[in-house]
């Protein structure tokens, strides 16, 4: 059998890493950064907690490229629901009304 | 590693020529225990790409309101209990990782730790739901439930006056109101909601797991229904990664200079 087996202290790891990764995130929000630095770096924290738990607890590290390519297909779709819509709305000032 | 092209055109060679194409949870359309592990594997995937637009739609709606009323989502915010929804992020974090020793535990076909683990998952997952119906609750006590979803309890905060420190009542930062802030707690409790339904169709689906491990289903040579549904618990948890900042951590910069 070609399966990949991770070890158990690959997950211990991973799972210390999100740990800390909360603590941080927590610790971040309470600090006030400039201007819109705040969203970025609570979002930022968080995508590292996802890809972490995505690529090792789900096994993707190990896992054919056609899983890649799914999971990189659904944020393409993700990214342009995000862009058409907020697009849409962040110029709805530009135009006078009709 | 299977190459795209393995999985497409051929059928990996695992398995196909040793006696092992004959197990008995093999279905007949497969050839061999590994491709029909791939295809599960992908099934999967394919289901939770759906769901990641599922819940995405949902961050698109919040993203959209929050940046149309950042004041009153910044005092919603603040009124959520932070220590609860800490609890429950390191709760499922931990939940992730007994999902993640389960599906070892089968790998190398220890059946008592395999049980222990998605016990322990299940556990964790219900301690997880405990906390949100703590938190629905004190909602429901302090009248946050949006519209008239409780008939005869409508939404109705108590909202405090400057330099009153009751944490019982919202603390409205200077441009926020009531309104906005009612629309801040439909979107949170469609999308706790929607991810507390997925918790509770989790802990079926990691009971019915236990009763077959507990049957002996699941070794080194299969193990799929484990590794499929642990896909399946990591989503869930990856959901709430992203819940928890957005929701319960968007305004604590602020707390300390408010109105």
């Amino acid at each position: 059998m070609s399966e990949h087996i991770v070890q158990p202290r690959v997950y211990i790891t991973i799972f210390l890493a999100l740990l800390v990764g909360t603590g941080l995130t927590v610790v971040a929000a309470k600090t006030d950064f400039p201007g819109p630095l705040n969203v970025i770096v609570a979002l930022t924290i968080a995508v590292v907690k996802a890809t972490l738990v995505i690529l090792y607890f789900m096994h993707v590290r190990y896992s054919a490229r056609l899983i890649w390519l799914v999971i990189g297909s659904a944020l393409f779709w993700l990214a342009i629901m995000f862009a058409l819509t907020i697009s849409d709305y962040w110029t709805r000032t530009w135009l006078p009304p009709l | 590693m299977v190459r795209f092209s393995e999985v497409i055109r051929h059928v990996p060679e695992g398995l196909a020529t040793t006696h092992e194409a004959s197990h008995s949870a093999l279905q007949h359309h497969f050839e061999n225990m590994e491709q029909q592990r791939e295809a599960g594997t992908l099934g999967m995937w394919v289901f939770l790409v759906t769901e990641i637009m599922f819940f995405g739609a949902l961050f698109l709606a919040y993203t959209i309101y929050r940046y149309q009323y950042p004041a009153a989502f910044a005092s919603a915010s603040n009124h959520l209990d932070l220590r609860l929804g800490a609890i429950n992020t390191v709760v499922l974090i931990v939940s992730s990782f007994t999902m993640a020793m389960a599906v070892y535990s089968t790998q190398i076909g220890k059946q008592r730790n395999t049980i222990i683990c998605l016990i322990l998952t299940m556990i964790l997952g219900a301690t997880f739901l405990g906390i949100k119906a703590v938190e629905y609750h004190d909602k429901y006590r302090d009248n946050l439930i949006p519209g008239q979803l409780i008939p005869g309890h409508p939404f109705n905060p108590e909202v405090a006056k400057p330099g009153d420190t009751d944490e019982h009542k919202l603390h409205l930062v200077e441009g926020a109101t009531v309104r906005n802030v009612e629309l801040f707690y439909w979107i949170y409790f469609a999308m706790t909601g929607l991810h507390a339904l997925h918790m509770i169709i989790g802990i079926g689906i990691m009971l019915v797991l236990t009763l077959m491990a507990w049957r002996g289903r699941f070794g080194p040579e299969y193990h799929a229904p484990v590794e499929i549904s642990g896909l399946y618990w990591h989503f869930v948890d990856i959901v709430w990664i992203f819940l928890f900042p957005l929701l319960y951590l968007l305004g604590r910069h602020l707390e300390g200079h408010l109105g």
